[in-house]
């Protein structure tokens, strides 16, 4: 596909989206009280699509992600819930 | 597709589903006993291929205790040793979804277990990678416990529900690669085009989740949809969603469409 292809099929959606996560960033920003590690790392991914770098959506998953190596003891609790909490591996 | 109405598979075969592959999964409560899974593993492997045939559609399953349900082992222990019983029946493809939930310790052992199963008596392995941001580890956790097992040739494991941070490492060790699209916490359909226009066709194949959760049994056929509005060949879309599985799932003396 040409860029002009891509952009045709999906840029009104990605627009929307975008606008989307302004919005919820607005959001968390009058909402009381401070920010946890979830937001610390979307401000991460978000950061990552700025670059002008290739594999903007591997970076920005890598930014959400465990990056630890060993199994942990045990969990507490059944899902997982987006990002990675520094405090789990302690 | 054992939390699906009946529609949902109406729905499929007059969307041109012949076969469905359904992993032993997390009924979203842990089971209270082995008994429970016994119940499942007869509604897998008896009541569900004829709720399909009535549509035409060939029903295949895999066994295992689900990692979301692995931090009790013996319970783990308990479910394993039965699987043996059901291992042979007719549409049984081989181990899976195993794998890590949250990668702790207790899944690793468990997860150790089946592929010990899946080693015994020679079958396929599906591979359920966690969840957001364990997916990345569980991926690696499981690929080592594989090789560790070194029983398993690669080329009869899919790495399932890959996405653009663990597609490489499962490719790259010789693996099938599973993209599954399910809103929100796995792959959308324009990124699983994505990531096959980036990697190629060769030991990839994309499915549709179908489960209690806010799934769309009919994903496939939407993948098909947008890769021909992206100027994909009919056949590229047929090696993509009927060949390459085909390919894959063959391996097991199981799997006959007819």
């Amino acid at each position: 596909m040409t860029k002009k292809e891509v952009l045709d099929l999906y840029f009104l959606a990605a627009r929307h989206n975008l606008i989307e996560i302004a919005a919820f960033i607005d959001r968390v920003e009058r909402a009381n009280g401070g920010e946890d590690f979830r937001m610390a790392a979307f401000r991460k991914a978000l950061n990552e699509l700025t670059k002008g770098e290739p594999e903007c959506a591997k970076r920005a998953l890598l930014s959400f992600s465990d990056l630890t190596s060993e199994p942990i003891e045990k969990s507490d609790s059944k899902s997982a819930i987006g990002a990675f909490n520094p405090s789990q591996s302690k | 597709m054992v939390s699906r109405v009946t529609d949902d598979y109406q729905k499929m075969a007059v969307s041109g589903c012949v076969a469905i592959s359904e992993p032993s999964f997390w009924a979203g409560f842990d089971r209270c006993s082995a008994d429970g899974f016994k119940d499942y593993f007869i509604q897998l492997t008896q009541y569900e291929p004829k709720r399909a045939a009535h549509y035409g559609i060939k029903h295949f399953c895999w066994l295992c205790i689900n990692p979301k349900e692995a931090e009790d082992l013996q319970l783990a222990r308990d479910v394993v040793s039965m699987i043996p019983d059901f291992i042979n029946h007719q549409n049984v493809l081989g181990i899976g979804e195993i794998g890590f939930n949250r990668n702790t310790k207790n899944e690793l052992k468990v997860l150790e277990m089946q592929l010990e199963l899946a080693a015994k008596y020679q079958t396929l392995v599906l591979v359920h990678t966690p969840h957001l941001e364990d997916k990345l580890k569980g991926t690696r956790l499981t690929i080592d416990a594989i090789k560790n097992n070194g029983k398993i040739p690669p080329h009869k494991v899919i790495i399932d529900h890959c996405e653009e941070h663990t597609v490489k490492l499962a490719l790259d060790e010789g693996y099938w690669a599973g993209l599954t699209l399910y809103p929100q916490t796995k792959c959308t359909t324009a990124r699983a085009i994505d990531i096959i226009e980036i990697y190629g066709f060769d030991r990839i194949w994309v499915n549709g989740a179908a489960d209690w959760g806010n799934s769309l049994p009919l994903a496939v056929p939407y993948l098909a949809l947008e890769m021909r509005q992206r100027g994909h060949s009919e056949e590229e879309i047929d090696r993509l969603i009927f060949q390459n599985p085909y390919k894959f799932l063959s391996q097991s003396p199981n799997f006959k469409l007819i």
